[in-house]
């Protein structure tokens, strides 16, 4: 149930604001997320800030967060329409499982229904301002994804957001190859979240990596990151 | 520069939720502008929505104002259908989910902190566009600008009560020194298990920082004392 304090601008002709209920400018933002295949599934990989403008205010956000058994949802831009659309997808997951028919939301299917919200909402001019990354394991096989703001949806091996589809994805065309080890996946990530703390202002030196194997999700190891290497982990293993 | 009557009342604000062993302490200055002018000197922006949640407003004073009252009005029924006290997470999404969705309209950033059996004293940062943020300290409005640094620093976990209480006295007091929006007096409130305690402190009862100079209460003293002692060559 929404609910909306009720609010008369008038007509919408002679009125700019009056169909007001678009989203003009986004305001707590999220940075880049990178994300690539591996031999085992997949791995994400984002910084825990939050930017209000220059502003690096918050820095213990989690932008990235498990979907039903599968699937791995990660964010960049608007924080409050990333809420929103975990909601969406709480009641998606949730009527899901209520068919109690034993199959759950894959991966795919997930990323198809953002495809469709993300798109719907472009065309009402009101976007919800996020790039989303989807990935997932579902019987075996690997899916990962990403839908823009404006609807924009594919799948690939690597994919990343905002800064990172600059700075990480040329690391990535050259260095990924298919059945990466985990290790090997690990460092590829950090190699990438490296040059974005060095090259993207909105970047912070916090860090959460995950993994999406058939197992399931694990959204762990808070990473603090030094210019001059890796300083301390700290495992909190946990089944957001 | 223009008194311009007609802007809307705007609380520039320094707003602060700190939590510390027990419960939460809330913190703010006491200012409302309408433009270059001062409304109202002694405003208390700490509103109460239930007996034990309430929210420090900042940004446009009308759209904190109708907001509370919405969120207040709701958790009373809550409470009524509950049957026992509304915990602080559930006030702090009805806050959010008006925020939320009149996004376009609301110019209103919010600090919802109290105390509930479950978790105990919880402090919810709500900015612009609606992101809830929960956290063990927020600083919100024009005045928190000048304070980021101050908490990287003085803040630590699990205080004391008054330690928590003369932090935030502190910050806000800091605040209205360097920001023009924010001034007046620092009013707290305490929440805990116990219940809540309200607090005042005025001008005279805050330490004094740079190039600031003691109270005097009249030219006339500063006048009639002595002269400072000639300079030596």
């Amino acid at each position: 149930m929404t609910f909306t304090i009720p609010i008369d601008n008038g007509d919408s002709v002679k009125n700019a604001e009056a169909d007001s209920q678009r989203t003009l400018y986004p305001y707590v933002t999220g940075t880049s997320i990178v994300a690539i295949k591996y031999k085992d599934g997949v791995l994400m990989a984002s910084d825990m800030g939050g930017s209000y403008g220059s502003t690096l205010r918050y820095k213990n956000i989690e932008r990235m967060k498990a979907i039903g058994k599968h699937s791995l949802l990660g964010a960049s831009g608007e924080i409050s329409d990333f809420q929103e659309i975990l909601r969406y997808l709480d009641e998606l997951v949730l009527n899901d499982s209520m068919w109690d028919d034993g199959n759950s939301l894959g991966p795919k299917e997930v990323h198809n229904y953002l495809t469709r919200v993300m798109y719907n909402r472009r065309n009402k001019f009101n976007p919800l301002w996020n790039t989303l990354v989807l990935g997932g394991v579902k019987n075996g096989e690997s899916y990962l994804g990403m839908v823009s703001m404006i609807g924009v949806s594919f799948e690939d091996n690597h994919v990343a957001t905002g800064f990172g589809n600059h700075l990480a994805r040329p690391i990535l065309r050259d260095e990924w190859h298919a059945d990466l080890s985990f290790e090997d996946g690990v460092k590829l990530l950090e190699k990438c979240m490296r040059v974005l703390l060095y090259r993207d202002r909105s970047a912070i030196n916090k860090l959460q990596i995950a993994k999406i194997t058939e197992e399931g999700v694990t959204v762990s190891a808070i990473l603090i990151e030094d210019i001059l290497g890796i300083q301390s982990v700290q495992q909190s293993d946990c089944w957001c | 520069m223009d008194l311009n009557l007609d802007a809307p009342h705007s609380m520039g604000t320094t707003i602060i939720g700190v939590t510390y062993n027990g419960g939460v302490v809330l913190g703010a200055d006491s200012r409302t502008s309408t433009g270059m002018y001062v409304a109202n000197r002694a405003s208390d922006k700490i509103t109460q929505l239930t007996d034990n949640v309430y929210v420090c407003r900042s940004g446009s004073a009308a759209d904190s104002q109708v907001v509370s009252d919405y969120v207040r009005y709701f958790l009373h029924q809550h409470t009524i259908q509950l049957g026992q006290p509304a915990t602080v997470k559930v006030s702090a999404n009805l806050i959010r989910m008006l925020a939320y969705n009149n996004k376009n309209m609301l110019q209103t950033g919010l600090i919802v902190g109290g105390w509930d059996k479950y978790e105990g004293g919880k402090i919810y940062g709500i900015p612009l566009g609606g992101t809830v943020v929960e956290q063990p300290f927020a600083i919100e409005g024009s005045g928190s600008s000048y304070l980021y640094g101050f908490f990287d620093l003085a803040w630590k976990e699990n205080m004391t009560k008054e330690e928590a209480e003369q932090l935030v006295v502190k910050a806000v007091s800091l605040a209205i020194a360097r920001d023009g929006a924010s001034g007046g007096v620092v009013r707290t409130v305490i929440i805990n298990s116990e219940g809540v305690t309200r607090n005042f402190y005025p001008g005279d009862k805050l330490q004094l920082w740079h190039e600031e100079l003691e109270p005097q209460n009249s030219l006339l003293d500063i006048l009639n004392a002595a002269g400072p002692e000639p300079m030596a060559m």
